[in-house]
């Protein structure tokens, strides 16, 4: 196979690209994968690795619809995976909580709740709030500030760094060409292809490209009439050594690992691309693990991590497909590891049909150009 | 496996998993288990297999014991202390026995 025999090349070679490069080689297409080095900024090995519903739509009922689809698409395509790659990425779906530590948060949450539910065109769902004593007879060990708590059953977890490498072996295994170390500069047409010009190696030619770039994608989308306007939000993760198992179920800032590792996170700050850690954020996440869970004082901390989430104006999900210049698509959204199967199973076979279709539709990036305009004027 | 480069000198008291045994001081918890023969001091939470101290400068986290009460603790960069309290460690600590290290410690779980 010659270079410019390629049907796809995707730009960004996260959870994102790789998803959707699965789902074009699954499709038979000939595929090439052009990704940064190891030490690029990559939101896909510094995640939770949560695969979550709840709460999720707030002003986009579709996100909803979508993240559901990705959520029922997921035991399917966790064994796809492990068939293709002997590699099981330790999906669980068992239905997953957050925890309420004051009355107020509670009010918060659950008027939260009722304002996405009552939403025109809300796919609906059930989001159970509990009281301290029903959440005790899930996890005794809650502390006495715990007020209570919503539970979903459609919530889970899996391996995130798991996924990453199943998702790796999986596309190479179908054919799929991997570049590390190739980042793409500049993209520009030659009559019926793209020419994707690549830092320090040749120019790979494709007949349609998808730019899943990550933080990149705001960069390169104007080259191709595409309008992807993300920016980094950084989150922090604390990392307890590996303990038997005491969580049945994920909590949405606290979860074990399917080896026995505490995850602690859920920070959310403005920090441009600076992915370091702080110890006021440590202390703040910490703080929370151990007022709902006591016991976790005595647990050590073995590691702590940042990385930079790709976040749209609005938090949802961004699909482009440009009008000017057939055959280009962007993807980008903050929840990768939860919407991977939906990248895979849903969004790539529009991607191969050429067109996004009606589900995608309300993740245009359409949406930010009237706020753009006002800005401008500011 | 290894063998005392010098004879010791001074000798002190600590357990391990109970047993009461002479070692050297100024050693490393680390290093007195090796000079006790106990190669391995753990077994992976993952797998189960057996691990010993390595690099005997805190770098490579596999010389992991419980040192009074405590789990997860590097053995090569803490000293052996008379009375000391050694053990090995199967697995993965379960959270009981985070709990009871906080008892251990004279701390409550929760005041941290
Ligand atoms: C702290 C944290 C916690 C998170 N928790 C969860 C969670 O629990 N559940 C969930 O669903 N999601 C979670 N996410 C989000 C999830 O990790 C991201 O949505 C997902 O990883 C985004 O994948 P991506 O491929 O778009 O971006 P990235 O992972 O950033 O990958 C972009 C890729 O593009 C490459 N690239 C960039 N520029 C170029 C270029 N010019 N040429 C070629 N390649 C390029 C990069 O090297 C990189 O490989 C979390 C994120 C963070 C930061
Ligand atoms: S022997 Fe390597 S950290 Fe202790």
């Amino acid at each position: 196979m010659t270079d410019d025999a390629f049907d796809f090349a995707i730009v960004g070679g996260g959870l994102v690209g790789l998803a959707i490069a699965y789902g074009l080689v699954r499709g038979n297409q000939r595929v090439v994968i052009l990704d940064e080095g190891d030490n690029a900024l990559r939101a896909s090995r510094g995640n939770f690795g949560l695969v979550w519903v709840q709460g999720k739509g707030q002003g986009l009922p579709a996100y909803s619809s979508w993240t559901q689809l990705s959520a029922r698409l997921w035991p399917e395509f966790a064994q796809m995976l492990r068939d293709d790659t002997g590699v099981d990425v330790a999906l669980e779906q068992k239905g997953g909580f957050q925890i309420c530590l004051s009355e107020a948060e509670m009010r918060v949450r659950v008027d939260a709740v009722r304002q996405l539910m009552i939403q025109p065109g809300f796919e609906t769902y059930e989001i159970r709030t509990l009281d301290r004593h029903q959440l005790q007879g899930y996890y005794p060990g809650i502390g006495p500030g715990v007020v209570g708590g919503s539970y979903s059953a459609l919530d889970g977890h899996l391996n995130p760094l798991k996924l990453f490498w199943a998702l790796h072996l999986a596309t190479q295994e179908r054919g799929a060409a991997y570049r590390p170390n190739a980042p793409v500069t500049r993209i520009t047409r030659d009559a019926s292809r793209f020419v994707l010009a690549c830092k320090e190696s040749k120019a790979v030619l494709a007949q349609r490209v998808v730019l899943a770039a990550g933080l990149d994608n705001a960069r390169l989308a104007p080259m191709l009439d595409m309008d992807l306007p993300v920016r980094p939000q950084r989150g922090q993760i604390l990392v307890l050594e590996r303990l038997r198992r005491f969580m049945d179920r994920p909590i949405v800032n606290l979860r074990q690992t399917d080896e026995g590792t505490v995850l602690i996170g859920d920070s959310q700050e403005e920090a441009g691309l600076d992915d370091r850690t702080s110890t006021t954020i440590a202390a703040t996440l910490a703080d929370r693990a151990v007022r709902t869970f006591p016991v976790l004082a005595n647990a050590r901390v073995v590691r702590t991590w940042g990385a930079l989430r790709v976040m749209s104006p609005d938090g949802f999900p961004i699909y482009d497909r440009s009008r000017t210049q057939p055959g280009a698509f962007g993807a980008t959204c903050h929840s990768g590891v939860t919407l991977a199967a939906a990248h895979a199973l849903a969004l790539a076979p529009r991607v191969i049909a050429g067109d996004l279709g009606d589900m995608l539709a309300p993740f245009a990036p359409a949406r930010f150009q009237s706020a753009r305009r006002s800005m401008e004027y500011v | 496996m290894f063998r005392r480069a010098c004879p010791s000198r001074h000798l002190i008291q600590v357990t391990v998993d109970a047993e009461t045994v002479n070692v050297e001081a100024g050693d490393t918890v680390a290093a007195a288990l090796l000079a006790l023969g106990k190669d391995a001091c753990r077994t992976t939470p993952v797998t189960g297999s057996p691990r010993g101290p390595y690099c005997m400068m805190g770098v490579c986290f596999d010389c992991l014991v419980r040192i009074d009460g405590k789990a997860n603790q590097q053995g090569c960069m803490v000293l052996v202390k008379p009375g000391m309290r050694i053990e090995l460690q199967h697995g993965a600590n379960a959270l009981v026995d985070v709990l009871s290290a906080g008892r251990v410690r004279g701390t409550s779980p929760g005041n941290c």
